[in-house]
């Protein structure tokens, strides 16, 4: 392990997108303002590109690089190209939005991509350092993000609070990390593993560790009790931006929690299985019950993003390859369902109007009976109403941890859920029992139309055929975690 | 040529495609297409069960799966066929009876409004009823049995704007739920304790049983099989109309005349009769559930002949005599003699089925006054009608050499013979009966087609609306006439078999081998149909014998009161109904089991439910649990908001304090 070991080969996908991100910095020096175009189609080729290249990678198995500090396996290789699926949507989505006020500029897409970068490296981390600089990576440039719009002082207070909270909780992260290492002796996982596999000696400074560890998750995810920042930085975001937090950034949140917990700190699973089954309880509980006195609408999101994210930790808890696998199927529906959702705000908005209040979506089937439909399936999707993907996504998180034995949790988690219905149902409400308050006609374009109308369809028939997601994410755990 | 096993499978399935695209069709197509359509259906499916017959005599048995519909564990759910001399010729009967009856509606129905969905509902009955009798298994036959309910219920209500139709079919379905559940029950048990629902298996497993007991209350052991027969037998009940459970079967009457003919008459009210009979190696293992479908079909033969002594309405006359003619089977089946309950079947279907077509043609011909003391002397104007109901009606007192006779008279012969407790109660009932049916029989008969031209004297209000629904009547100066083709030609191929097939059939039906392999007799413990068969010694002796046997004499003189209270002495009733009131009270009001009904199951569950729905729903429920968690939620929601101060040390605190939280639980040092 001492001799110099770069394979660049495995980490090419990163690379690309890193230089692309750099070249889209550059070039936009050069572009006139009204041909920004060019720069969002770059970025959406550099994400295809991307594709390609992981691809081609992945067809070469297991694969090291940066000595042992970056793994390119199956679950890096699925969770990658569900980033840049998720991203290339978010582009879609946000375009109008964007140009209405006046943010459709280069910045944006190069901090999109190196927020992408830093997901890939997350994903594909397999040390604590490549992990917690992927993090760092993706962080700064969502900070950044967040006060895109900086004129605006929600806004900016927003990137200030989630600043200062993420830097805390990147020193806590940081903190359990140099005390495992303390106990361990070693930052890469797989060494981790192996030597707690061996001994199990200094326990309590391995929990103390732990804890701090699962503090920096739980922050990241937005768990309770650290998911303060979450509805305020939600709410204060342009919506283009509170969408890629709220979706694509929660696909390597679950591969932090993976890579860290399941891959690295496996034995001392009891340990944090505790740790994350109180923290799946207060989330689905504070989530459920406080989205329920919202009348904001992104707001209220973050609301049911904390509650997800409960049920998400909960498929994870089991520490089973099922578990892990439910949970990545949780995970997946929950970034579809929320692209949805915060594609339809984005939609309904327009030029000095952001439609994210409750109130903006009343009498939405006289206006637009199609997207009113599309709303229903997202909020059915969320509330788990069966045939919807968000139905097989509890269902299969809550029989893994029924299979784990947490009989009561899951009755709790089921009851809360009930509770969680309530809100997503008055939005149904909303839509076809009331009168619109204004009757301006819906404007977008034909694409964010489709692709709209394409992801909402999509909740319905991976809900009617779950089996071929199902079936890949068992994959990709199964051949990636041993 | 087909193989056997398509033919089969054509046989229910003719008539279902047939309502299939009558009913669903239903405008689209010109009315002729709903008589033509099924018409060709049910004759095609009774032109096959005559194949079948034939192939059936010729000794050519069929039992097997056609299709598997689940499989759960080491049960199968299936559809299959077991064609066997029971079932070829209840699938004869059916497609017979059906078949006039669906010529008989195109002239009874022309100018109803809902033509095509009536055609369509007897296809969908003809279909479930041979579903019913060609079943191998209690999955399917429980599929028919409801089926053939549902389409009795749909067709009691088919003139859906009557309040009394809706009444009368939701009472139906009701009394019939009771029946449907009991027989559920003993499926159940066939299934818990037989681990199957084959016939051929369960008849197999069941003798291995026939010691076992059960206990449901504790300390308390019934026999198994006793207690599966019985609750079949509640099935039974409900569905053939037996005491208490056949308060149903008047008010179907509520329904078109064709349809009380085939369905509350002829064929599905036989279902519980047919099924008992295939159960025959389940029953006979059990002397107490036969004693009890012995009694329980003598109160029914006596009493319900009884209620048909004093009604007036045309069609309850019959209704009546079909409950009482349903005990007079169950008897049968209670002695053992199950040949001779199908036998009585068989012969009941044609002349009951010809009686109620009978009526139907008068009430046509009295412009739908169903009322028989506005009627007589209609033998002049509709011959035809007046013949061929004459014959129903002799052969429903069994007259000797008539169809009637020689299953009704079987029956009183074995019921002789029986030695099971409640045999002689049965005996006396069904002797009894024999005179009542034969005096309500013929004061109906000489009140329509003989005497006075009573419609003649009767004052009629607000006549000449053109409601066809509505009974209005005929007017006094107007003639009661003949029907068209459509109706005779049913009444005189019915009277055929009600004439002749009784003398035709008995020798190879009772005392032949026809049903030796179907059904089962315990001829040690009840050597019934043995004694029977050696005091038979052919159809015609059996005839000349029975003129001087007292069932006869008791017919005679059933017809002779009927003859001199209606015909001569009119002042006769008229006084018996003045000095016996409180008689005639209890029998108006039918024994007081409709008002037991409706003060006690009614109003009793209706009592219940509304205390459920008060405290249970609105209280508890809705009160506590829905709005009390809905509001505890709401206030807690409102407490938990201001949780999200905005203030960012308020944030970090709460980090600290998650990582504090962790770090005390989980930190054992």
């Amino acid at each position: 392990m001492n001799a110099l070991q770069i394979d660049l080969i495995s980490a090419l996908p990163e690379l690309f997108v890193l230089t692309m991100a750099m070249v889209v910095l550059l070039l936009d020096l050069f572009i006139k303002p009204g041909a920004r175009g060019v720069i969002d189609s770059m970025t959406q080729l550099t994400l295809l590109g991307a594709a390609y290249l992981t691809m081609t990678t992945a067809s070469q198995g297991v694969g090291y690089a940066f000595s042992g500090m970056f793994v390119d396996d199956t679950l890096a290789d699925v969770l990658k190209l569900m980033i840049y699926v998720s991203t290339a949507i978010t582009l879609v989505y946000s375009r109008e939005y964007l140009i209405q006020r006046h943010m459709y500029r280069g910045e944006f897409f190069a901090l999109v991509l190196f927020a992408v970068a830093g997901m890939m490296i997350m994903v594909s981390g397999a040390h604590f350092l490549s992990i917690y600089m992927g993090l760092e990576l993706l962080s700064l440039s969502l900070y950044a993000l967040v006060a895109l719009d900086r004129d605006n002082a929600r806004a900016t207070e927003a990137a200030m609070k989630y600043f200062v909270l993420g830097a805390l909780a990147s020193g806590m992260l940081l903190y359990g990390m140099s005390m495992l290492y303390g106990a361990t002796g070693s930052l890469n996982l797989r060494e981790i593993s192996s030597s707690l596999m061996e001994s199990s000696e200094h326990h309590s400074v391995l929990v103390l560790g732990l804890v701090f560890v699962v503090a920096g998750i739980a922050f990241k995810l937005g768990a309770v009790p650290f998911q303060m920042w979450v509805p305020d930085v939600y709410h204060g975001s342009p919506t283009a931006v509170t969408l890629f937090i709220g979706a694509v950034s929660k696909l390597s949140g679950f591969a932090f929690v993976v890579r860290l917990l399941a891959q690295g700190l496996d034995v001392l699973a009891v340990d944090w299985q505790g740790m994350l089954l109180i923290m799946a309880v207060l989330s689905i509980a504070l989530g459920n019950v406080t989205a329920i006195a919202q009348t904001n609408l992104k707001r209220m999101l973050a609301y049911s993003t904390i509650s997800h994210v409960g049920f998400l930790l909960l498929g994870i808890m089991s520490a089973s390859m099922n578990g892990f696998a439910s949970a990545m199927f949780y995970i997946t529906a929950y970034v579809m369902m929320s692209l949805a959702g915060f594609g339809m705000i984005l939609l309904l908005s327009r030029k000095g109007f952001e439609a994210d209040k409750l109130d903006d979506l009343k009498g939405l089937n006289q206006r637009s009976p199609w997207f009113a439909f599309m709303m229903l399936i997202t909020m059915f999707s969320m509330a788990g109403v069966p045939p919807t993907l968000g139905f097989y996504a509890k269902f299969t998180v809550l029989q893994s941890a029924l299979q784990a034995g947490f009989i009561g949790v899951v009755i709790f988690a089921v009851l809360m859920a009930v509770i969680g219905a309530f809100y997503y149902l008055r939005i149904v409400k909303l839509m076809y029992f009331d009168e619109p308050k204004d009757n301006t006609p819906i404007k977008s374009s034909t694409q964010m139309k489709t692709v709209l109308s394409i992801n909402a369809l999509a909740l319905l028939l991976f809900g009617l055929m779950p089996q071929s997601l199902m079936s890949l994410c068992a994959y990709a755990i199964s051949h990636s975690l041993q | 040529m087909m193989s056997m096993q398509s033919i089969y499978l054509l046989i229910p399935l003719l008539p279902l495609l047939a309502a299939a695209i009558v009913g669903l069709a239903n405008h689209a197509l010109p009315r002729w297409y709903a008589h033509v359509l099924t018409i060709a259906g049910v004759a095609g499916s009774f032109a096959l069960s005559v194949m079948v017959f034939l192939d059936v005599l010729q000794g050519h048995t069929y039992n097997g799966t056609v299709y598997t519909w689940l499989v759960s564990g080491n049960i199968n759910f299936e559809v299959g066929f077991l064609i066997d001399q029971l079932s070829a010729t209840m699938m004869l009967v059916v497609t017979f009876v059906s078949l006039m009856v669906h010529i008989y509606t195109i002239g009874y129905m022309h100018e109803d409004a809902g033509y095509r969905r009536f055609f369509s509902y007897i296809s969908l009955f003809t279909f479930s009823m041979l579903m019913l009798v060609m079943s191998n298994n209690f999955m399917q036959l429980f599929f028919g049995w409801e089926a053939v309910g549902l389409v009795s219920y749909l067709l009691i209500g088919f003139w859906f704007t009557r309040p009394s139709a809706i009444y009368a079919n939701l009472k139906a379905f009701l009394v019939n739920r009771v029946g449907d559940f009991g027989f559920l029950l003993g499926i159940g048990m066939v299934l818990y304790f037989m681990g199957s629902l084959d016939y051929a298996t369960v008849f197999e497993r069941a003798p291995a049983l026939a010691d076992s007991t059960v206990s449901v209350i504790p300390h308390q052991h019934w026999s198994l099989l006793t207690m599966t027969c019985l609750l079949l037998f509640v099935g039974a009940m409900g569905k053939s109309a037996q005491v208490p459970l056949h308060v149903w079967l008047p008010d179907s009457m509520e329904g078109p005349t064709p349809i009380s003919a085939l369905i509350h008459a002829a064929t599905m009210v036989t279902a519980g009769i047919f099924m008992v009979a295939r159960m025959s190696p389940l029953f006979e293992l059990s002397d107490v559930a036969l004693s009890t479908v012995m009694v329980i079909g003598a109160i029914t033969a006596l009493f319900m002949g009884f209620l048909g002594i004093i009604q007036n309405d045309i069609k309850r006359v019959v209704a009546y005599s079909t409950l009482s003619q349903l005990g007079y089977m169950t008897v049968a089946l209670g002695a053992s003699a199950y040949s001779v309950a199908m036998f009585h079947l068989m012969t009941h279907a044609f002349f009951k089925a010809l009686l109620f077509l009978g009526a139907g043609s008068v009430i046509m011909g009295m412009h739908h006054d169903q009322d028989i003391r506005h009627m007589g002397g209609l033998s002049k104007y509709m011959k035809i009608t007046w013949l061929t109901s004459l014959i129903g009606s002799l052969a429903l007192i069994g007259t000797p050499f008539l169809s009637g006779f020689y299953s009704k008279d079987s029956i009183i012969e074995a019921v002789k013979l029986s030695h099971l407790s409640g045999s002689g109660f049965a005996y006396f009932a069904v002797l009894a009966g024999v005179f009542v049916t034969a005096f309500y029989s013929f004061r109906m008969y000489f009140l329509v087609f003989h005497g006075k031209e009573r419609w003649r004297d009767l004052h009629h209000d607000a006549h000449g609306h053109d409601d066809h629904d509505e009974h209005h009547g005929l007017a006094p100066d107007q003639n009661p006439h003949e029907q068209p083709w459509v109706v005779t030609l049913p009444l005189v191929l019915l009277a055929i078999p009600s004439l002749a097939i009784g003398y035709l059939t008995i020798q190879p039906m009772l005392f032949g081998d026809w049903f030796a392999q179907v059904i089962y007799i315990n001829q040690e413990a009840h050597p019934v149909m043995h004694h029977l068969a050696e005091d038979f010694h052919g159809a015609s002796a059996m005839a000349i014998h029975a003129l001087t046997s007292l069932p006869f004499i008791l017919a005679l003189s059933g017809v002779f009161c009927a003859w001199l209270f209606y015909m001569q002495m009119p002042q006769i009733p008229a006084a018996i109904h003045q000095r016996c009131r409180p008689l005639v009270a209890i029998l108006e009001n039918k024994y007081g089991f409709d008002s037991f009904n409706e003060k006690f199951f009614a109003a009793g569950s209706r009592l219940l439910g509304g205390k459920l729905w008060q405290t249970g729903d609105v209280t508890v429920i809705d009160g506590w649990l829905v709005n009390g968690t809905a509001r505890l939620v709401g206030l807690l929601s409102g407490v938990v908001r201001r949780l999200q101060s905005g203030l960012i040390y308020h944030y970090a605190f709460a980090m600290i304090i998650g990582v504090f939280l962790l770090l005390t639980l989980f930190m054992k040092v």
